[in-house]
């Protein structure tokens, strides 16, 4: 599970990119390529190697002004998910 | 007939020269020769058509791509195109110089193939010596450059048992993932069913390994896996669907929908010379043959799972069957099914048989003969 001080990071390899033939956003991993809704880009767009979890989780929250306990839960379970594919590294 | 999907994923085969021989090598039996290669200019161009098409991932492959002298313009000309660009390679061919220009060019991936986890194992697999240390260097190399790495270990009855060192092997080496493939007899395979064929036990054994180090190593290294299919009792869903995924290049510029599609004999292949991806892709006779549901026998046709795995290897039933439209004999619904789970098991006895190993690609047709 993903800790409020946790800090994602898009490892080498792994990569957003917008797909204009489908007209969506992908994230593109060694030898895979996995569709973004809205909210798994949202999400994405704001891991930047140095914020950490919680204060990603914070500013989903305030932008799209939503309860930061529902954000934060559907968005570790997204991360870890990706986590777990190794399409994500995580620095306590 | 539903409208065609654009495809996900290209192999483009850059050449079927390759400095190793493994005797279960995908490639035809008839192989293209150099001087029957594309061009750098024109693969570019294919890479430039196959994003506008809507691929995402381009796995350059071979032969061994590194004997194409001009793969780091190669490269470098996908990643322009803006694809996620992915070199499946033995590392023969490869040294520090070049992976830095391949780092340089913008190389997302390499897939590193894996013949025997020690020198005595890999070297006769492979037909080279000195190969497994050569390639032990280059995956060396590769941590210490940062490219994310996939070890590709290929298995048959032959190095099974060290499936368990190949896995400690991938999390020494670095690697997210590891491709547990057992060899599927295609290609050169098919000369080799009674040299590699696994036994029963070890393809169960083989399952029980993946399963528990999955457990394991969740999170860590990522395991895809590969079952022996003719101990299977439900085919493969190949290519993902036949022309719904994705689609190959040969070397000389063939638009295969699979690398095995020229084993079907009544197919004809169109070439991104004459015609363009595209139109190839949506409209191309080899891609439409087996394309959805329509072509389907029984007992595909009404089988609950005819979407689930499209009847499974339509080159399998080619060469098991004779009938590219069967269902994969694999399938425990094919009248074959136990033929050929006999006849698995029967080659998986031949101990005493020789490795069949491929055979380079003829040399250019000008050459005096005799």
């Amino acid at each position: 599970m993903m800790q409020a001080r946790d800090i994602p990071l898009l490892p080498r390899g792994v990569r957003l990119h917008y797909d204009k033939v489908r007209s969506t956003w992908v994230l593109l991993a060694p030898e895979r390529a996995v569709t973004l809704d809205e909210v798994g880009h949202a999400i994405l767009n704001e891991v930047d190697g140095t914020r950490s979890f919680g204060e990603i989780a914070a500013t989903l929250a305030a932008k799209y002004n939503a309860p930061a306990e529902e954000i934060a839960k559907d968005s570790a379970g997204f991360l870890g998910a990706l986590r777990d594919r190794r399409f994500l590294d995580v620095t306590p | 007939m539903t409208t065609v999907k654009p495809p996900i994923a290209m192999l483009a085969e850059l050449t079927h020269r390759c400095p190793l021989s493994c005797p279960y090598c995908s490639n035809p039996v008839e192989m293209a020769r150099q001087d029957q290669e594309l061009s750098t200019e024109h693969w570019v161009r294919v890479f430039q058509e196959a994003a506008s098409l809507g691929v995402l991932q381009l796995h350059l492959s071979g032969g061994e791509p590194a004997s194409r002298r001009d793969l780091v313009p190669l490269v470098r000309g996908a990643r322009d195109a803006g694809l996620y660009t992915n070199l499946i390679t033995s590392g023969i061919g490869l040294n520090e110089r070049r992976l830095a220009e391949l780092d340089e060019a913008g190389l997302d991936h390499v897939q590193l193939s894996l013949q025997g986890t020690n020198p005595e194992m890999a070297d006769e697999i492979g037909g080279y010596n000195g190969g497994f240390k050569r390639k032990m260097q280059i995956a060396e190399l590769i941590g210490q450059i940062g490219f994310p790495l996939t070890l590709n270990a290929v298995l048959h009855r032959r190095n099974l048992h060290q499936l368990p060192r190949a896995i400690e092997m991938a999390q020494e080496m670095g690697a997210r993932r590891i491709e547990v493939a057992t060899v599927q007899f295609h290609g050169w395979a098919l000369k080799n069913l009674d040299a590699l064929m696994p036994t029963r036990d070890q393809a169960r054994e083989a399952t029980r390994i993946v399963a528990e180090a999955r457990a394991a190593l969740k999170g860590k290294l990522v395991i895809d896996y590969v079952p022996a299919d003719y101990h299977d009792d439900y085919p493969k869903r190949c290519m993902g669907g036949w022309g719904t995924t994705g689609l190959n290049v040969a070397p000389d510029g063939q638009v295969l929908p699979c690398h095995a599609a020229q084993s079907i004999p009544h197919l004809t292949f169109d070439n991104v010379k004459s015609r363009s991806l595209s139109d190839i892709w949506h409209n191309g006779s080899a891609f439409n043959a087996y394309r959805g549901t329509d072509w389907m026998q029984e007992p595909c046709r009404s089988c609950e799972r005819k979407e689930i795995d499209f009847g499974g290897c339509r080159c399998q039933a080619m060469a098991v069957v004779g009938d590219a439209a069967a269902t994969d004999p694999v399938c425990i619904k094919s009248p074959h099914h136990g033929a050929l789970q006999s006849k698995a098991d029967e080659h998986a006895t031949r101990d005493d048989a020789p490795l069949v190993y491929r055979q380079a690609p003829g040399k250019t047709a000008d050459e005096p003969v005799g």
